[in-house]
């Protein structure tokens, strides 16, 4: 079906989008007819929520156009214009005001319900389209969503997109809509997306759980380091082809330091298997461990769960050893910006620098240049502030107050996030040799070729460990069908 | 009351307590001073509290969008010598002033949505600059307003007294404006997620503006019902509303969290932070004791607030 310029609904062509020094999106063309459903997979970081904002118009593209309707919608593309334009998008963080009810958060996204009785307008129209898709949901409209669980939350988040007032809607994007939706809710919203696309409406579908997708959507298309690497009808494609075209292995992986050994004897940190999975979580003195899978799934409650269990003995959870943390969110929880350079590693180290309770300069000094001469952070003078460094060089700085700690255990929360590939291969380096000297890594990283430098991997999918693999047996094929649920229990 | 039922009459709860707690305050007071409940004795009882109310409704709007106001107490004062001097001297100069006032307010808003500033800083630095501002205006006590001023305050409307109804009137109003309207949704739909709102594509910038530009304007009520109560200009007279101000927002049922605010509650909390006072000289306590009573009731509700979501949780 296409539209009175002969045109499908939607063409996105060449679209390119950075963050500083990381290129989210390298020209993407994408093709959206109405009446279709059009389903987006790819691995973290792959670029599908990039693409989807640019096209809902909460971001601006770098280079590249949109073509609505047949035609360029041209510079002030946001957020009204699109939804004027009857594009509408469910985005994967609720983005519901908590204290207000289903029917004022509908208000909020039409300014067509202003005026006198918008309040029951609004309560019909949400009302409506909620017993519409999910039946039977059992929302009360007048509550503040905060009060209301997640799903329902959910529920009214989606419904909501699919209100009509002084705009049709044409293209419903729906971000991981049924993450937090139970399987009956799921259901529902599945087999109406299927009437949606019947009244021309056009549905982008992006998901982790590939059934869902290969049994619902009519086009899937694969996008991998920013680009769209594959394409084609959802019937003629299978899961293991899905798997295969996300996993295509791209440039060169670092590769192990000469004289890299296995794991020691001494188990730093020991999990028990737990009734939903058949995997215990184990860390030994000199290993690096990785955990891989897709942002969200538990990765970073187990790393919370073990520094946690390093201070307060835990049930089900043993720790051996002290705990070093390193963030990969240096804004919020990583570095002190008023800090300089030295104050910022030696921060880990101050009880063993201190004489009497009173710090001595010298020796802080000391180890800061230490460890500036030994990760090889590029800064002058170590009294220079942290905030004049590179992002990359930041991260560095991060990396030296865990060593410096010399802690047993260093846990990495994706500490190379968004960190140019030269720094990297650097800390690699550094990683492996800390290891060698002993010390057990717990990493969790959502660039699956920074796996390479793991003695073992844990693939984490909603919470649960579904796979564990030995470097030895290591294909990203086997870590993205794991990310995706199928794990060792399922096999190939 | 279980915590289920609790949580699901919430928003009832939030201004039913307060309203429970000024009845009772209400019932001790006329049956120590039978002589409160009658018109005058209603006048003379609650007189202060039109300044309050006004002063709290100002707090209210700034916290709804997640803000404090720390500067309200003195802005009334800077009100009051402005009030007293300039209005009735040349009337055009004084009331342009005070509309130069509410407009430092909005751009007091664009400030910190602009550069994003934390308010607590802005406002704090602000209510300085309003203290030396009513310093410079009128640096000794003194002066007098406009005798149709302290003539407005004094009008006894038939059957309610002035206190009691322009109470009500100011609840219905902002009732109607804050929590009825589609425009008063959006506003307190920033308090509540700015992100989700900024998505939907309103600006947050204008609904900062507007409502900072209202704390302006009810920040000018208040200093000029103070006025024409006092007929005097005092540089200090307002300090203490800021204190009261927050006060009858949190005790009335509000939060600081943004976005949940009651305008009916927040009078009633007004209403109580003054009674609080009268109860204790009607006690023969020394209204010395008065600050820290305001206070203490204040620590008291966020205590047991807290204590409520514990055991909700």
């Amino acid at each position: 079906m296409t539209d009175e310029a002969g045109e499908a609904f939607v063409r996105l062509i060449g679209i390119s989008k950075s963050f500083g020094a990381v290129r989210a999106l390298a020209g993407v063309d994408l093709t959206i007819q109405s009446g279709r459903m059009v389903s987006v997979v790819g691995h973290n970081g792959a670029g599908k929520s990039t693409l989807m904002q640019i096209l809902a118009g909460t971001l601006a593209s770098d280079t590249g156009e949109i073509r609505v309707a047949g035609h360029a919608v041209g510079h002030g593309y946001g957020v009204r214009r699109a939804s004027a334009l009857g594009i509408r998008c469910v985005f994967q963080e609720l983005s519901l005001c908590p204290n207000l009810s289903a029917a004022e958060n509908t208000r909020i996204f039409h300014p067509a319900l202003a005026g006198p009785g918008w309040r029951r307008r609004a309560r019909r129209l949400i009302g409506d389209a909620l017993q519409a898709i999910f039946p039977d949901h059992g929302i009360d409209p007048r509550r503040p969503v905060g009060e209301l669980p997640i799903g329902q939350r959910q529920m009214i988040e989606t419904a909501r997109a699919f209100t009509e007032t002084d705009h049709p809607v044409r293209l419903v994007i729906l971000d991981e809509p049924t993450a937090s939706l139970d399987a009956t809710a799921a259901e529902q919203l599945l087999r109406y997306t299927g009437e949606a696309r019947a009244r021309g409406i056009a549905v982008v579908f992006i998901s982790h759980r590939l059934p869902e997708i290969l049994g619902h959507a009519d086009e899937v298309f694969v996008m991998r380091d920013g680009q769209v690497v594959g394409s084609g009808a959802a019937d003629a494609l299978t899961e293991a082809q899905l798997v295969e075209m996300m996993g295509v292995v791209r440039g060169a992986d670092p590769t192990h330091a000469p004289g890299w050994r296995g794991g020691g004897e001494q188990i730093r940190v020991e999990q028990p298997a737990r009734a939903d999975t058949p995997f215990r979580v184990q860390l030994r003195a000199g290993e690096v461990v990785g955990l891989a899978g897709l942002a969200g799934h538990g990765q970073r409650e187990l790393l919370q769960a073990v520094f946690d269990a390093a201070f307060h003995p835990a049930a089900g959870l043993r720790v051996n050893g002290s705990v070093a943390y390193v963030s990969g969110d240096r804004r919020t929880e990583g570095i002190f910006p008023l800090w300089s350079v030295g104050r910022n590693t030696t921060i880990s180290r101050l009880r063993a620098l201190a004489r009497l309770g009173f710090l001595t300069q010298a020796r802080e000094a000391a180890l800061a240049e230490e460890w500036r001469t030994r990760l090889a952070i590029r800064t002058p003078d170590i009294g220079r502030p942290i905030t004049s460094l590179s992002g990359g060089n930041q991260q560095k700085v991060l990396v030296a107050r865990a060593f410096a700690a010399e802690a047993d255990i260093i846990l990495f929360d994706d500490p190379l996030r968004g960190v140019d590939i030269a720094t990297k291969r650097e800390l690699y380096q550094h990683v492996h040799r800390a290891a060698e000297a002993g010390r057990a890594f717990l990493w969790y990283t959502t660039e699956n070729t920074e796996l390479v430098n793991c003695d073992r991997i844990y693939v984490f999918y909603r919470g649960t460990i579904t796979d564990e693999i030995a470097h030895t047996d290591l294909t990203e094929e086997r870590v993205i069908r794991a990310s995706f649920g199928a794990g060792q229990s399922i096999a190939v | 009351m279980s915590t289920q039922g609790a949580r699901h009459h919430g928003s009832v709860l939030r201004v039913g307590l307060p309203a429970v707690a000024l009845i009772v305050m209400l019932g001790a007071i006329f049956t120590m001073q039978p002589r409160a409940t009658s018109y005058f004795g209603l006048t003379v009882l609650l007189n202060f509290t039109l300044p309050a109310i006004f002063a709290a409704m100002a707090q209210m709007a700034v916290i709804t969008v997640g803000d404090i106001d720390l500067g309200i107490g003195p802005f009334l004062s800077l009100v009051n010598c402005i009030a007293a001097t300039l209005l009735a001297g040349h009337p055009l100069l004084g009331w342009l002033s005070l509309a130069a006032l509410v407009g430092a307010y909005a751009l007091m808003g664009a400030l910190i949505h602009v550069r994003r500033l934390p308010s607590i800083v802005v406002t704090l630095g602000a209510s300085f600059v309003w203290l030396g501002l009513a310093l410079l205006v009128l640096p000794n006590p003194g002066g007098a307003p406009p005798s149709w001023l302290p003539a407005l305050l004094s009008w006894k409307p038939p059957l309610l007294p002035l206190p009691v109804l322009a109470s009500i009137l100011l609840a219905i109003c902002g009732e109607l404006l804050l929590m009825h309207t589609s425009y008063g949704v959006v506003l307190r739909g920033i308090g509540g997620n700015p992100r989700a709102v900024a998505h939907t594509g309103w600006s947050l910038l204008a609904g900062r503006m507007v409502l900072y530009a209202v704390a302006g304007a009810c920040g000018v009520v208040a200093g000029l019902a103070l006025t024409g109560l006092n007929t005097a200009g005092d540089a200090t007279v307002g300090t203490q509303y800021t204190l009261v101000s927050i006060a009858a927002v949190i005790v009335g049922g509000g939060e600081f969290v943004g976005g949940i605010v009651t305008p009916v509650g927040t009078v009633i909390g007004a209403w109580i932070m003054l009674l609080a006072g009268s109860l204790l000289s009607f006690l023969n306590i020394s209204t010395d004791w008065q600050l820290s009573v305001q206070g203490g009731i204040l620590i008291i509700v966020l205590g047991l607030r807290a204590l409520n979501r514990w055991s909700g949780a």
